[in-house]
């Protein structure tokens, strides 16, 4: 009887971890960023480039800090859900405009609308890769301290914003 | 995601273009080495299974360019390693670190021939118990013999 069950066991085992496997984003690289202070930055504004950001500048408060830019596909399959996200005056969403052209993001705001409290211009990338970013977009979950406490890859959808990025919102607001 | 791999691909179009263009570095033929040397350890994160010394990909030409201004700051390949590793995580090694969450991964194959080679001695065992010689009786030599004989006067 073991002589048929023990290979057919194996089997089986192997095909639950290629089933696990399968369904696993190669792509979503845990980050090292999470629970530790958002690196600092000073950057130019994208709409008013006579002022700078600063992550310090949004202490107090929860917001989310979204990396876009206007050569970005899979930004304009985000766009819409962080349009209706302002309506909702939920939380603060803050641009990171990575890599871009200043005229090409403006344009891109008017064309697609403007969910955005401010965006920083990171023209050759480097806070990006102080944040870690390797595939626009990508948006973080900044805590009131300051502290990075989520990171989503790739396009937000209306199901991962409802299912886990605003619950972690609201728990970080109370 | 389709659309995300997508992007990805046309950027990546995008940066073979310039990387065409880009003007030769070869004017500190020590320092490309070494961080060509340096780039080889290190995963490309947008095309997972390349290296950042072969990537056409943008962000490997951002962070080569980081490594070499970092390398002319004087950091260490050990310091540029660690600066990166804060940054995007173990997963830009190739060769990833001995720790608690990696046991498995180091010391996983070692096991598996622990217990394959486990396996083959208790099976080896086993068989060699049942090809063992059993000695035939007095009775069964005879009609053994009987056979044998029987045989040779037949043709």
């Amino acid at each position: 009887m073991l002589r048929f069950l023990a290979p057919f066991a194996v089997f089986v085992a192997l095909i639950v971890f290629f089933a696990i496997g399968l369904k696993r984003d190669p792509r979503e690289i845990p980050s090292p960023l999470i629970n530790q202070q958002a690196p600092a930055f000073k950057l130019q504004q994208l709409q008013a480039p006579s002022k700078q950001f600063s992550p310090s500048d949004m202490l107090g408060q929860v917001w989310l800090f979204n990396v876009w830019a206007s050569w970005c596909v899979s930004c304009r399959e985000e766009h819409p859900v962080f349009v209706e996200l302002s309506k909702s005056k939920l939380v603060p969403i803050v641009g990171l405009n990575y890599k871009d052209k200043s005229a090409d993001a403006l344009q891109w705001l008017i064309q697609f609308g403007n969910p955005y409290v401010l965006s920083a211009m990171d023209l050759d990338g480097r806070v990006g890769i102080d944040y870690g970013v390797y595939g626009v977009p990508e948006t973080y979950v900044i805590d009131k301290q300051g502290v990075i406490r989520m990171k989503h890859i790739g396009p937000v959808t209306p199901e991962i914003l409802q299912n886990k990025i605003l619950p972690r919102v609201r728990e970080l607001s109370k | 995601m389709m659309r995300a791999c997508l992007g990805i691909f046309f950027l990546s179009l995008a940066a073979v273009a310039q990387a065409i263009e880009a003007p030769p570095t070869a004017q500190d033929p020590v320092l490309e080495a070494r961080l060509n040397n340096l780039a080889k350890e290190l995963r490309c994160l947008v095309c997972q299974n390349e290296t950042l010394a072969d990537s056409h990909a943008e962000l490997a030409l951002d962070l080569r360019r980081e490594i070499r201004d970092k390398m002319r700051q004087g950091m260490t390949d050990q310091q540029i390693t660690a600066y990166l590793t804060q940054r995007y995580g173990d997963f830009v090694l190739y060769r990833p670190p001995v720790k608690s969450t990696t046991w498995l991964l180091w010391f996983g194959p070692f096991l598996l021939l622990i217990a394959a080679v486990g396996g083959l001695t208790f099976f080896l065992k086993r068989r060699r118990r049942v090809l063992e010689d059993i000695p035939l009786s007095a009775e069964e030599t005879a009609h053994l013999n009987a056979l044998l004989h029987a045989e040779k006067k037949q043709p």
